[in-house]
């Protein structure tokens, strides 16, 4: 099967318009060593039909019916109706950035309440309009920390996304930059610890909740970012912010995150959208995508793509980035969704999850499972010893039917007897006593 | 139209959200860490939500509407299918970080995609990871840092040679890589100048960006040349496979010669632009490079497949996890319903642009006299000279004509440069509209010059200010500006 319209008569009729006879005559700039003269070694092609069952095959090798407490930065949340149907009209699906604003109204708008929303929920002035992921902005923010400071070092905390931190470290020295880490005590960081590894650092990078889905003392590491002249970034979950408290409200300068849990299905890791957004202080120096209100010849409202002499296509090899694809279109069903939701609606949906995971806690406590930080407050996720190695217990689990959670012992030695439960308002009481039953 | 706060209305619910269970408490957030102002999200029932957003999208013009020739971009037809395909349950709501026993469809259908990119690459391991072109430029200098540091030649090869007619993306990603940036000019045919090439390449080179065929639309004819100046210095080629497009079946980069090439899926293999992305930049590299590549990287023991994390030289991670799964669910599905054909798919891409060349060189001016590959860039330098029509009214005119325009201004080498990419999935048709429609405006730009100054005269807004979008920045709603109860009665207006 194909896609193409071209018939023997039109190739004929282009072919005379051109003025070669043959197709393969179009190719001769190509030097003859380096044609390609072998039929592509690959499969036949298949028909829609044919196309449909095979991918229904592959899909059906991936097991999906297990109960899911994994979270570790990607997310069981519900995903509504209304946000595939948005994504699914061909206008804004087979559309592509927005550079002739007359032709892209509709995406623009989209992306300007969009950037409105995350700065919103942030509590920040300036919005991108999306980077790759939720690891990916980190190391944006990295970059827009040291040109702002021109200081040669970053502070990540332990407790941040391991993740994130290592694609931080992947392209820190490219941008001539020294990544140092301050371990968490019992799950959470301390402020003082920050202040000293902050001392002519450029940023602290810190995740509010936490890795281990702890609440740090946001605030006070902020405090101590900001004492050393380091610009405080907080890593945040769209999710949490109708509860918790936005990080432009506790002197941060950039907040980040990864926007999955607001809008898009879990789908083995993407496509998917990290948010960006900063202080004023710091909008010209933001990475991507910017849209801006403005006027159209008539003098009526409309919007475009702004602050552009940040960007690659103009300043080439002194842009603030080189994104150019985004992820426009994971941002849109942010932006749905959370429309959907309004501020009484995300809220509650913090409130759940809270009162879910409080539950999961305690049942299992009761079971005689032990927390690994008892003493924390936490969000939607929190971290349980099994009193064994955490990958056994979580194929035991498993064997019941019960996706129990990330094995903490990957990234944090020590903890290899701990799983990451994650409980999302999707998960129900009786979800949560299977949990406790497989674990037990 | 209203933007969606103008539209909200306190105390209005979309979607409900599943309460908490009779007698299950809400724990209390320590104060100091709790919201104390709710973020003003729009308050709107679930019909008007779906209402605005459709109201959006026909302000807006996709694939889906029209031809969209926009070139460097390949915005080729989307097939509905992969849609529904990346919706099934087994892949949508799959974890990314099951264990690989959970995951064996999605580990193998990555391991097929990557034997169809080696296929169409000539080259020998590929990693997913990259979440776009860009990013994949980056991972493949990273790459050659990782290489000349394994070779202790690191902090000798500073530089990295690219021609003038290069994506911005190159000397952006270049010093995101720590790389110093060496220009190159093109010469009389549109290729590499070579006499230029050969005095900036040495012992301080690491390596050449290139893309082939060129932002021009034309295939370097000395490539051979170029691969013996950068090998033979013991330097390495990257190959930016942003115009793929034009070669699947018919050359591979890996033959020509390069060592790490980045595939655009969403453009060759069609993962749908989505205003802007989701886009997937895997590279594909030779041998010598494979110890290098981002973790994890996927592996097949027998009939099982696994993601590898014990890969002692790898430079890290780029993105999460293995990449961005949704589009080489799309793309693969893509490679699947062509097979082989995908060098007929080329064949018609090339075949469509040289169609439209023929038909438009007479008049509008063509820089380099040659055959085109699947793409071409014209000049409305004569335009300008004769009756002050640019490329930016040319562009927007045609939108009066209800193409989207093509990409102009770019590559900087051309002035007036506007650069036409129909792809293979234009009905000849839509290529002869289209070209009409170009011959028409230059006959308007003499007699009604007006016309086309002022165009578009269709779309819903008029030609909009950039410059004072730059210059007043307003970048999201000034809620300040209007405070809730005017909000509120504005609302009440209606759309």
């Amino acid at each position: 099967m194909s896609y193409l319209s071209v018939t023997d008569a039109d190739r004929e009729a282009m072919l005379a318009a051109i003025g070669v006879s043959t197709v393969d005559e179009l190719f001769q700039d190509i030097p003859a060593g380096m044609r390609y003269r072998e039929e592509l070694a690959v499969k036949p092609a298949l028909s829609e039909a044919e196309l449909q069952r095979h991918f229904e095959e592959l899909a059906a090798k991936n097991v999906v019916d297990e109960i899911c407490f994994l979270g570790a930065g990607i997310y069981d949340h519900y995903v509504p109706a209304v946000v595939d149907a948005v994504l699914q009209r061909g206008e804004l699906l087979t559309a592509y950035t927005p550079y002739q604003p007359e032709m892209s109204q509709g995406v623009l708008q989209a992306i300007f309440e969009y950037q409105t929303a995350i700065c919103e929920l942030t509590g920040m002035d300036v919005s991108n309009a999306s980077g790759y992921d939720g690891t990916t902005v980190a190391a944006d923010a990295c970059f827009v920390a040291k040109h702002a400071t021109g200081r040669a070092k970053v502070v990540v905390t332990e407790a941040t996304n391991p993740q994130v931190r290592q694609v931080v470290k992947t392209y820190a020295p490219g941008f001539g930059l020294e990544v140092v880490e301050v371990p968490h005590e019992g799950g959470a960081t301390d402020p003082a610890r920050v202040r000293e590894a902050a001392e002519n650092a450029a940023a602290v990078i810190f995740q509010q909740p936490n890795f281990f889905g702890v609440l740090e003392a946001a605030p006070d590491l902020a405090a101590a970012a900001n004492d050393a002249g380091a610009m405080p970034i907080a890593h945040v979950d769209l999710v949490s912010l109708g509860v918790l408290e936005a990080p432009g409200a506790y002197g941060c300068a950039m907040a980040i995150g990864e926007g999955q849990s607001a809008g898009n299905a879990m789908s083995y890791g993407g496509p998917h959208y990290g948010f960006l957004a900063a202080r004023s202080d710091y909008m010209r120096r933001l990475p991507g995508r910017i849209v801006g209100e403005t006027v159209d010849a008539a003098g009526e409202r409309g919007y475009v793509l702004t602050l552009q002499t940040r960007e690659q296509h103009i300043r080439r090899e002194k842009a603030t980035s080189n994104i150019t694809t985004n992820q426009t279109l994971l941002a849109l069903a942010g932006l749905v969704h959370l429309s959907l939701l309004g501020p009484q609606g995300l809220r509650e949906l913090g409130e759940t999850c809270l009162a879910l995971a409080q539950h999961a806690k305690a049942e299992l406590q009761k079971a005689g499972l032990e927390l690994a930080f008892p003493d924390k407050a936490t969000f939607k996720e929190f971290a349980v010893r099994t009193g064994r190695n955490a990958r056994e217990a979580l194929a035991a689990a498993r064997t019941k039917g019960v996706y129990a959670g990330y094995p903490l012992g990957r990234d944090y030695p020590g903890l290899d007897d701990t799983l990451l439960v994650a409980v999302t308002e999707k998960r129900t009481v009786g979800e949560i006593a299977q949990l406790v039953e497989a674990l037990a | 139209m209203k933007l969606i706060y103008e539209k909200s209305q306190s105390g209005r619910r979309g979607i409900g959200v599943p309460q908490p269970p009779a007698g299950l408490d809400v724990p209390e957030v320590p104060p100091e860490l709790r919201r104390k102002e709710p973020p003003r999200l729009p308050e709107l029932a679930e019909p008007e939500v779906l209402r605005h957003f459709t109201q959006l999208s026909t302000r807006n013009f996709g694939i889906d509407t029209g031809f969209y020739p926009l070139g460097s971009c390949t915005m080729k037809y989307n097939p509905r299918i992969n849609e529904r395909l990346v919706g099934l349950a087994g892949f949508a709501q799959l974890h990314p970080l099951v264990e690989d026993d959970a995951a064996q469809g999605a580990l193998e259908l990555e391991w097929e995609l990557e034997r169809y990119l080696l296929e169409i690459t000539g080259l020998d391991a590929v990693s997913l990871q990259p979440a776009a072109g860009s990013q994949g430029e980056l991972t493949g200098l990273m790459l050659f840092h990782a290489y000349f540091a394994d070779r202790d030649e690191d902090e000798q090869r500073t530089n990295i040679v690219i021609p003038d007619t290069a994506h911005g993306t190159n000397p952006a990603s270049v010093t995101m890589a720590g790389y110093k940036l060496t220009p190159v000019r093109t010469d009389a045919r549109g290729n590499i100048d070579v006499d230029d090439l050969r005095t900036k390449v040495d012992e301080n080179t690491a390596g050449l960006m290139l893309t082939n065929p060129s932002t021009l639309g034309l295939f370097d004819e000395n490539i051979e040349e170029i691969e013996r100046i950068f090998h033979g210095a013991g330097a390495l080629m990257y190959y930016d496979g942003a115009n793929l497009n034009a070669v699947c079946g018919i050359s591979r980069p890996g033959d020509m010669g390069f060592d790490v090439v980045h595939i655009n899926l969403h453009k060759t293999f069609s993962q749908p632009h989505g205003g802007g992305g989701p886009g997937g930049g895997p590279i594909a590299v030779r041998g010598i490079l494979e110890p290098f590549l981002p973790v994890p990287v996927v592996a097949r023991d027998g009939d099982t497949f696994r993601l590898d994390y014990d890969r002692p030289k790898s430079i890290g991670k780029v993105r999460a996890f293995s990449g961005p799964f949704g589009v080489f669910v799309r793309s693969y599905a893509f490679m699947r319903s062509y097979g082989p054909g995908l060098k007929e798919m080329s064949e018609v891409a090339v075949l469509n642009a040289n169609y439209m060349l023929a038909r438009l060189k007479s008049t509008y001016d063509l820089p380099y006299e040659r055959l085109c590959m699947h793409e071409f860039v014209l000049s409305a330098r004569a335009l300008k000279r004769e009756h002050g029509v640019s490329a930016l009214d040319v562009a927007k005119r045609l939108m009066d004509y209800g193409f989207h325009p093509p990409t102009i201004y770019f590559p900087l080498v051309v002035p007036e440069a506007l650069m036409i990419e129909p792809t293979e999935s234009e009905a000849k048709e839509t290529l002869d509209a289209f070209c009409d429609a170009m011959l028409a405006i230059a006959r308007e730009a003499a007699e009604e010059p007006e016309t086309v100054h002022e165009a578009p005269h269709s779309r819903p807004v008029k030609r909009l200010d950039e410059v004072r979008a730059a210059k007043e920045v307003v970048v999201k709603y000034r809620f300040e500006d209007h405070p809730a109860g005017e909000r509120q009665l504005e609302a009440q207006k209606g759309a």
